[in-house]
């Protein structure tokens, strides 16, 4: 229990310095799901809406859940050696399949008939896919995005492994910075996923159309 | 001292070669550095990689047991008393979101650097994917097939058993496949507080940077989940055998 208090008197003292690697933490994370969001949002949107592809989705999702973290960090060690490349390459390969697969159900799902009914408007596929399609897949295709970016803060500790920095570095450094500090920045990244968490839920949950709001 | 120097200038003075340490033969790729040296992989298998291989997967097993025993009872419970769902889920989604590495860390100061630490956090991990793949895998019998079974004369306990657990079951497994890869996954973690594992060829590697080490194992817990999650969907089939005999008609 005296480990756990003198941690927080560790954050007291140390505030700037776990600040500053949460930033660190935070801006690694973001960059690792923003150019995830930009490969797998489009391909999963795409493939969803023309009702094919759900093998090579499914396909992707499985073998990415079956890639363990800190060995894609590993391999990476070995092909592109030490730095933030490397944590960067592996952070986006975790959190491309969530938003893949999401994306994809997301669209997929929506109903034929709703689609069918735009068609009878006279909407042309892009305005069907911007103005039927896409708001009601969003708050799935969220879902996708809420557990990627958990699993990448998550992951981004392992980073400090590669010479990522972030708050890894602080619980990877027992002889700098004792015992309390490796628990404070353990702590403070347990409270940052639980945050994101909450935070991405409660956004989520307001992103369904007027409408079809239960 | 100076008996040191003369002994140095006598050695000398005899006219010995000096020593060179013979640390063996090794091929050009382990001393540049490969990407992936099959040679030394092949000749450090049995004394580096197997073995944590085997730790690895007796990890996995033991985490992915004991969740499953702790999990779908309370799944069962769940199933019968609708209120405890949403705590239950709430409680090991709670457990699944912290990061892996907070959790050894945190668990440290309890339970010390031992194999105790790692499996506490390791079965933590498993129980949210297990319970709701139940609970779901439950939820999902039709109606129907249940009235059919009260209409028949079944008691609860024998509608359980015999008719929603077996049609629950491919929920069950994809909850298993789903967790057991996930643990395989987070074992590699745990090497950082016990030296078990395919995560500790990588660890002891950080010290000095050797490719083949890394990459070596990094592929094994890959192979290694890619195995475990096809073997699972595997048992799944031959487990329900309704559901292909469906899928052929």
């Amino acid at each position: 229990m005296h480990t756990f208090l003198a941690s927080f008197s560790f954050m007291a003292d140390h505030f700037g310095l776990l600040l500053s690697r949460t930033v660190d933490h935070l801006l690694l994370s973001a960059a690792g799901v923003a150019v995830a969001l930009v490969i797998a949002v489009p391909l999963g949107v795409w493939l969803g809406h023309r009702g094919k592809g759900s093998f090579l989705t499914v396909s992707i999702s499985n073998i990415g859940r079956a890639l363990p973290s800190l060995a894609l960090i590993a391999i990476f060690l070995g092909l592109l050696g030490i730095g933030f490349v490397n944590v960067m390459t592996a952070l986006v390969i975790m959190a491309i399949p969530p938003v893949l697969t999401h994306a994809y159900l997301g669209v997929e799902q929506v109903d034929a008939d709703l689609v069918r009914a735009a068609r009878g408007m006279g909407l042309t596929q892009w305005q069907i896919l911007w103005r039927v399609e896409l708001p009601l897949a969003l708050p799935v295709l969220f879902t996708g995005i809420r557990i990627a970016v958990v699993y990448v803060i998550s992951s981004a500790t392992l980073a400090a492994v590669a010479g990522g920095g972030g708050l890894g570095d602080i619980i990877l450094n027992q002889v700098s910075y004792g015992l309390s500090g490796v628990i404070a920045a353990a702590l403070w990244v347990a409270v940052l996923a639980l945050v994101a968490d909450g935070l991405f839920g409660a956004v989520g949950n307001r992103l369904a159309p007027r409408g079809t709001r239960v | 001292m100076s008996g040191l120097l003369s002994l140095a200038a006598g050695s000398l003075a005899a006219g010995t070669d000096p020593v060179i340490p013979d640390f063996g033969t090794v091929s050009s790729c382990v001393r540049d550095n490969g990407v992936f040296c099959v040679d030394w992989f092949t000749a450090n298998f049995s004394s580096v990689f197997g073995p944590a291989l085997v730790q690895h997967v007796r990890l996995t097993l033991i985490a992915v047991g004991i969740g499953f025993l702790i999990a779908f009872p309370l799944a069962l419970l769940a199933h019968f008393r609708k209120w405890l769902v949403r705590p239950l889920g709430g409680l090991t989604s709670f457990l699944y979101t912290i990061p892996p590495m907070a959790l050894f860390t945190l668990l440290v100061p309890v339970s010390g650097l031992s194999v105790l630490t790692a499996e506490i956090a390791l079965v933590a991990y498993t129980l949210m994917v297990l319970f709701k793949s139940t609970v779901t895998g439950l939820n999902e019998v039709p109606e129907d097939v249940r009235r059919a079974g009260v209409g028949m004369g079944l008691t609860r306990r024998e509608i359980l058993w015999r008719i929603e657990l077996p049609l629950a079951l491919p929920g069950v497994i994809s909850g298993l496949r789903v967790a057991t890869v996930t643990t395989i996954s987070v074992v590699e973690i745990a090497a950082f507080i016990i030296d078990q594992g395919l995560g500790s060829p990588i660890i002891q590697g950080l010290q000095s940077p050797f490719n083949t080490q890394f990459i070596g194992a990094g592929l094994l817990a890959v192979a290694l989940a890619l195995a475990a999650d096809g073997l699972l969907v595997l048992l799944g089939r031959v487990l329900t055998p309704w559901a292909r005999t469906r899928r052929t008609v």
